[in-house]
């Protein structure tokens, strides 16, 4: 098993938050007391990642700064979570559960047949940049397997038919981000 | 038997999630008794006669930890709500929460009072935003009507509740882990001791209880701890949720009161219907994935023959040999066609993969288990394997900083108890072994 | 409180950790640390090979412990008896720890810097059997710079998280740490940037493997070829006493002084971390006081003859 070194480029051109996104940082700090703003990290870097669609390097130092820590810091909790994409994904990234309940009514299944339909891998993206695909372990919500998360929606009871809808329903922006 | 409902009975009432329709159904009657009054002793007090046993695995009881919580002066002491709910199987929390979410709240709300803590937290996994949006809307409401933030109820208590997300990572349930993650870091549990009962978040006293343990504060003060304890069977008192996954008919969460049987809840008309696809029953983890599997003939009977029954003791009756245990409640159900080796991998890929990395034996150990899992469910495992998967389970059962590694252990200790002729199938019929499955194991002659 | 380890009762402070009870009785009933350094608060309880048996948790409650705890970060109680080189179940579990360090590790002593003076290579001859069961793919790293002064191999990387504490309390900013979880935790940058910092050389001398290596030795010698030299000379940064690791009249390494446990010694009350001009800039002897012969105590290859070589005479055969 060959691990790659991980070592990061910046890539993104990133031009700050925006106002929004620096309300919201703001009022997230205060829900913890004076000095302990640092737990408000992993929340901020979900925000983050929403805004800029992935985790950039310089996303992240701006998080750093805004909560006066090292980059190393952020770096460390971003990849330590699996929610945290370090590296640019699709726009609607499709994260299916491949644990055990998942499993056995089908989630392999599942996963096979996105391959098939948006012609990637799993970890891949597809070439217009609307899909990436991951597996995930567990989501907590097993009784309605095959289970998959896009974007912080559920779409459960997965079937083929579901799948071909639910690609088609993003494509064409029926359902938004 | 009788299957009474403490938690869930209001739940299908139409806007039960908003803060009046809730108090309208008789919300918050918990926070008003505690704090006309009782003493927040007294509320412990209740808790402990309750029988109450924390409803996140461990099943440790709830008012005993609460006694253990130290109590320096001048020092802040937090309630934390474990709604990390990642143990594979496991969708309890999330349905209480999403459907009911001022009871979590009323429940925070009478233990912090017990405690003294004036602020508590909620941390749920960042996979339920949605659900982190329903309750910061639920909390809000709280705050509205003056039972969170200020002088609540005009009574001098003070507590201000917040929800915290993680970042997708099962570790994160593990207490310490949690605490870690609250305070802006990396997963990593801690190391014991000191425990959170006298260094939690931020070093400062801390209880964290699981989602539906808090939610039965409620019951347990509007009615007394004695009713509580008069629900339910022996030494496991009140109710259960049960979130029960895999090949049923109706997969679901259901509120049980402990003591029903296995059988009745398999195969019940108000449960899980049976097993889908009229198919047979291979095999049953009755408490998430952490917990052993039992083989077909003992679900719904222990090994000496008695009807198997959901409670604590009952589903741990025969041991690690025959039994295995109630955990978070995640029953998940195997049928004929399911193969346990390919299962027994997936479980421990799911460990490997989250394992924080911490500790070696965990670290190293789940890494190797998996691998060596997956080329026996690939055809390309062979007899000594099997015992060498046995060898590193023990090489890393009781070594490891947190339970983590315990829980990755079992699941394979387990599968190769019950089901050892199927793992050397696959040895030996490898070709088979990729295409086709084994099918039900065969009874032992000695069970 | 009294304590009592291997049949050895002493007397310690309150809060003392059963590791530090035995260091203080010394000797055979000492347990092998590899993340714990007790220079560096905060480190422990990760290797786990220093796990011990806990016959009887104390006077007031004689129960035994159920599991193996770990002997640094567990504190002692009155009355507490310890089983460490007299337990069996010590013995299975540390060779278990031995084995999971192993199985990834590259092995790859003969071109490794540490070889010597290695705390995995050490653990390994004392606990580890001689095959490995480990059949798979081991996870490999390539090897990396950061900065111009240190390497690093993360292969032989176990994890103990020392050099993090090194950077968090010996220097100004951190800049690597772990990454990623699991198997796939890793000691890193993360973006192309160099640890330098004042003191940042002393993570080579934590390293209690040859992840962390001084660029500025590489390949030169191995050190069993090296004459070590006590030496100190005025720095204005730190204690200036260091290790002169010498081949002939040339200064080939600078390091800090280790003790018996391979922690950097106490000298004048505090610890003796050198700054990073005195390890990898002052190689020119005229520019140190040499005292005298260093004297390596270390339970260790180098003292062992497990080596082929020459042993440099001046380092002594203790144990
Ligand atoms: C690896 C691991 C994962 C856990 N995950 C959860 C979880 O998702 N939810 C939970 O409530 N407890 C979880 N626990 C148990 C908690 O550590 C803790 O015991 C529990 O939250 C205490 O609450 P209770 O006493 O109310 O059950 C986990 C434990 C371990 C070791
Ligand atoms: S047992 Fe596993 S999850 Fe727990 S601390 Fe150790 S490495 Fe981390
Ligand atoms: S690089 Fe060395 S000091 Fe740092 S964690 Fe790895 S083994 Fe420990
Ligand atoms: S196993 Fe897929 S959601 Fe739980
Ligand atoms: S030295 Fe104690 S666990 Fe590593």
């Amino acid at each position: 098993m060959k691990t790659e070194t991980t070592i990061y480029q910046n890539t993104a051109e990133f031009k700050g938050f925006s106002k929004e996104t620096l309300a919201k940082f703001d009022e997230i700090k205060n829900h913890f007391p004076a000095g302990k703003e640092k737990s408000a990290i992993i929340r901020m870097l979900h925000l983050a990642q929403s805004e800029i669609g992935w985790l950039s390097t310089e996303g992240m130092d701006e998080v750093a700064k805004m909560l006066n820590i090292q980059t190393i810091e952020v770096y460390e909790v971003a990849t330590f979570y699996t929610m945290f994409h370090v590296n640019p994904v699709g726009k609607y990234v499709f994260e299916v559960c491949r644990t055990g309940p998942c499993m056995l009514v089908g989630s392999d299944k599942i996963i096979d047949y996105i391959q098939e339909k948006l012609n990637i891998k799993v970890g891949g993206t597809t070439a217009d940049g609307a899909f990436t695909l991951k597996t995930v372990e567990c989501l907590g919500a097993c009784g309605y397997a095959p289970v998959l998360q896009c974007n912080y929606k559920f779409h459960e009871n997965l079937t083929k038919e579901k799948v071909d809808e639910l690609i088609d329903a993003y494509r064409s922006g029926i359902i938004e981000n | 038997m009788k299957n009474r409902k403490l938690l869930l009975e209001n739940v299908h009432i139409p806007g039960i999630e908003t803060f009046d329709v809730y108090r309208k159904n008789g919300g918050y009657r918990s926070v008003e008794k505690a704090l006309n009054g009782m003493t927040p002793d007294e509320v412990v007090e209740e808790v402990k006669k309750s029988g109450l046993r924390g409803r996140g695995g461990a099943g440790f009881p709830t008012g005993m930890k609460w006694s253990f919580l130290a109590k320096p002066e001048g020092i802040p002491r937090y309630l934390v709500c474990n709604a990390d709910e990642s143990e594979p199987g496991t969708f309890k929390d999330r349905y209480l929460m999403e459907k009911i979410p001022h009871l979590l709240i009323e429940g925070m709300i009478t233990s912090s009072y017990a405690l003294g803590a004036n602020t508590s937290y909620i941390y749920i996994r960042g996979e339920f935003m949605y659900i982190l949006h329903i309750l910061e809307k639920a909390i809000a409401e709280a705050y509205n009507k003056g039972f969170l933030g200020k002088n609540i109820l005009g009574k001098g208590y003070d507590l201000d509740l917040f929800v915290v997300p993680g970042g997708g990572a099962y570790i994160c349930g593990e207490e310490t882990a949690l605490l870690e993650s609250l305070e802006g870091k990396r997963g990593n549990p801690r190391i014991k001791p000191p425990f959170p009962a006298v260094k939690g978040l931020w070093g400062c006293p801390t209880v964290v209880n699981n989602v539906e343990s808090l939610a039965a504060v409620v019951p347990i003060i509007n009615e007394g701890g004695d009713a509580y304890a008069n629900v339910g069977i022996g030494r496991s008192t009140g109710t259960k949720l049960i979130s029960a996954c895999g090949n049923l008919v109706k997969p679901g969460v259901y509120e049980i009161e402990m003591g029903l049987s296995v059988e009745e809840f398999i195969y019940g008309d108000d449960y899980c219907q049976g097993i889908a696809n009229n198919k047979k029953l291979k095999a049953c983890v009755p408490g998430g994935s952490s917990v052993p599997i039992l083989p077909h003939y003992l679900v719904t009977k222990t090994a000496s023959g008695e009807d198997r029954l959901m409670s604590y003791e009952s589903l741990a009756e025969g041991g690690f040999v025959s039994g295995s245990m109630l955990g978070s409640g995640g029953f998940i159900v195997f049928d004929e066609d399911q193969c346990i080796v390919r299962n027994t991998w997936n479980f421990t890929r799911f460990y490997a993969h989250e394992s924080c990395g911490q500790c070696s034996p965990c670290r190293e150990g789940t890494g190797w288990m998996e691998k060596v899992l997956h080329r026996l469910e690939n055809g390309h495992g062979n007899i000594r394997d099997i015992d060498l998967l046995a060898e590193i389970n023990k090489k890393i059962e009781g070594n490891t900083i947190c339970p983590l590694g315990d829980a990755a252990a079992w699941p394979v200790a387990a599968a190769i108890r019950h089901f050892r002729d199927e793992f050397e199938w696959h040895v030996t019929n490898k070709d088979e072994a990729i295409t086709r499955n084994y099918g039900l194991s065969k009874e032992p002659l000695i069970a | 409180m009294k304590v009592t380890i291997d049949d050895i009762t002493i007397e310690v402070e309150a809060g003392t950790t059963i590791l530090n009870a035995a260091r203080k009785i010394g000797g055979e009933v000492v347990p092998p640390a590899m993340c714990f350094y007790s220079k560096l608060p905060g480190t422990g309880g990760k290797c786990r090979t220093c796990l011990v048996e806990v016959a009887a948790g104390s006077t007031a409650d004689p129960r035994p412990m159920p599991k193996l705890v770990a002997s640094c970060s567990t504190p002692v109680m009155d009355g507490m008896i310890v089983k460490n080189k007299t337990s069996e179940r010590v013995h299975e579990g540390r060779s278990a720890v031995v084995e999971f360090l192993l199985i990834n590790h590259p092995l790859d002593c003969p071109i490794c810097d540490q070889a010597g003076e290695c705390n995995l290579q050490d653990l390994g001859y004392e606990h580890g059997s001689v095959k490995t069961r480990y059949e798979e793919e081991r996870r490999t790293f390539d090897p990396i710079d950061i900065g111009d002064k240190i390497k690093l191999h993360m292969n032989r990387c176990i994890l103990c998280y020392r050099c993090v504490e090194v950077a968090n309390q010996l220097t100004e900013k951190r800049v690597h740490g772990v990454l990623n979880r699991g198997e796939h935790a890793e000691i890193s940058t993360f973006i192309e940037q160099a640890v330098d910092n004042e003191f940042s050389g002393n993570m080579i001398d934590v390293c209690p493997v040859g992840a962390l290596t001084d660029r500025t030795f590489r390949f030169k010698s191995r050190v069993w070829f090296l004459k070590p030299m006590e030496a100190e000379c005025d720095c204005k940064k730190c204690a200036g006493k260091v290790v002169l690791w010498m081949f002939g009249q040339e200064i080939y390494r600078v390091t800090g002084r280790k003790d018996q446990y391979g922690e950097i010694e106490t000298i004048d009350d505090k610890t003796a971390w050198i700054c990073n001009e005195c390890r990898f800039d002052k190689k020119d002897l005229a520019k140190w006081k040499v005292t005298g012969p260093r004297v390596i105590d270390r339970h260790s290859v180098i003292s062992q003859g497990k080596y082929e070589t020459s042993i440099t005479p001046s380092i002594k055969k203790i144990n």
